[in-house]
């Protein structure tokens, strides 16, 4: 039995790359959910109040110690039990996004440590409170030196959202799962899917690549 | 009949402890409208702590403080103790240059040097951008205004940390050993600077090593010792015919410091 590829593209490309599409914009929803979620984490491990920083050091010990998948259940089949029931895809970008946000904390925590305790305190003596130097200092320098693993860490999610087709997300991995159900041709789709993984994740690099090089001009 | 005019600044039974150590134990001074005060002392003996208190960098335990319209109290528990955004506005009257410069890395000079008067004095960006101008050309760095500061010297550096203090228009320079870190054939050229901003009535405290410049430039000369003044005076009296034998030793260090550093060269 042979077939035709140039068929196979045409009879199911559409549909891959309606996948594709999905994939990208659950990784860009994580994405942004993740860095409030690690954002807010790594501020509040600087907290003056203790319980703040306690609150912060629990999600991040919690996160990094226990599977993606089993949150991403907790979160789509768990949360049902008490009340609440979220759509697939809220379900997937959220318990995602938490997940990326404790590393996302790390990285951002060891960002600020980098960043001289003076670049602080002569802005703090202009005048500037606390908020106005995290912005408009800090952050900036902190998102420089940071870009590296922050792109890592995209690539990962990017990666862990074919871990949504267990909750009926028809993202790639369980659109070609459909199909080789149908076909039974699991080696052909799943190559197919590594590809467009593959793709996906150079794309994402190459724009981190990109922003790189524009802040390196820059200082 | 004339008063005396009220003194810019003064300072009341400033106490500061880290810990079981105390650092600053009791410190009150005046600072006259356009005077010039430089702190010498050995390292540890509070000067810079007490300099950081001045502007509420180290917050105090205890004393007070009247500065134009503020008037502070950190013995109180309640009432005079300035809030957080009280703080900020008296920060934004006192200029603070640093050791290490502390320029932002990711602003140009310019933004550097603006990004005060925008944000904090709300001016509109083009005359902040204006002012900023005539005050690099003042230090001699306009052609650097769209350069970062990793591109500068330590002596450029430290005169735009001093220009980008003087954009917020200060009534009051507080220079914290400004010069220690640079090398020496740079420290003149930031020395000039702060020279030339005395000779304009610019009212200046400033933490220094340099006893020469202290000598010509200052009005007052105070030596701190174990967290108290331990002498002051006009600088010929205190550095030429010091009272203490714990400054004759001490500058008799330094000085004698200076003259193996001036033999190396």
């Amino acid at each position: 039995m042979t077939h035709s590829y140039i068929d196979d593209i045409v009879v199911y490309g559409p549909g891959f790359m309606a996948a594709a599409w999905l994939v990208l914009w659950l990784t860009v929803v994580t994405i942004i959910v993740s860095w409030i979620f690690g954002l807010a984490a790594a501020l509040a491990q600087r907290s003056d109040w203790i319980w703040v920083r306690g609150l912060a050091a629990f999600y991040v010990w919690f996160i990094r110690g226990t599977p993606a998948l089993i949150q991403i259940f907790i979160v789509y089949f768990g949360l049902p039990q008490v009340g609440i029931r979220l759509s697939p895809f809220s379900a997937g970008v959220i318990a995602l996004g938490i997940n990326s946000g404790a590393y996302v904390a790390e990285i951002i925590r060891a960002g600020l440590s980098a960043i001289h305790k003076g670049q602080m305190e002569s802005s703090f003596a202009l005048g500037f409170s606390r908020a106005q130097t995290m912005r408009t200092i800090i952050l900036p320098q902190v998102l420089r030196i940071i870009l590296p693993a922050i792109t890592n860490e995209a690539i990962s999610t990017l990666k862990n959202t074919s871990l949504l087709s267990t909750i009926t997300v028809v993202e790639l991995t369980l659109y070609a799962q459909t199909l080789i159900s149908a076909t039974f041709r699991p080696f052909d789709f799943y190559i197919a899917v590594a590809v467009i993984y593959l793709v996906l994740t150079t794309l994402l690099t190459q724009l981190a690549n990109w922003l790189e090089r524009r802040y390196a001009r820059l200082s | 009949m004339i008063s005396a005019p009220a003194p810019l600044l003064r300072l009341n039974g400033i106490r500061k402890s880290f810990g079981a150590l105390e650092v600053l134990k009791g410190i009150s001074l005046d600072v006259d409208q356009g005077e010039v005060v430089s702190i010498i002392g050995a390292s540890g003996s509070g000067k810079s702590t007490f300099l950081r208190t001045i502007n509420a960098m180290e917050l105090p335990q205890a004393g007070s403080i009247d500065f134009g319209n503020f008037s502070f109290d950190w013995s109180a528990r309640a009432g005079r103790r300035p809030t957080a955004q009280q703080l900020q506005k008296l920060r934004t009257e006192i200029g603070m240059v640093f050791q290490s410069f502390n320029l932002w890395p990711h602003m140009t000079v310019l933004q550097n040097v603006i990004h005060g008067p925008v944000m904090l004095r709300k001016m509109k960006k083009a005359d902040a951008i204006n002012d900023a101008d005539a005050l690099l050309d003042r230090i001699g760095l306009l052609e650097k205004r769209d350069a970062y500061p990793a591109k500068l010297s330590g002596g450029q550096q430290q005169r735009v940390a001093i220009a980008r203090a003087l954009a917020m228009k200060p009534k009051l320079m507080l220079f914290d050993e400004v010069t220690s870190a640079l090398d020496p054939e740079l420290v003149q050229e930031v020395l000039t600077l702060m020279a030339s901003l005395a000779a304009e009535g610019m009212t200046m405290l400033l933490v220094t090593h340099e006893i020469a410049f202290a000598r010509d430039v200052s009005d007052r000369v105070l030596f701190f010792d174990q967290g108290v003044i331990a002498e002051q005076g006009r600088p010929d009296q205190v550095l030429r015919n010091p009272d203490s034998p714990r400054l004759r030793q001490f500058l008799h260090r330094i000085l004698h410091n200076d003259t193996l550093r001036e033999a190396d060269r």
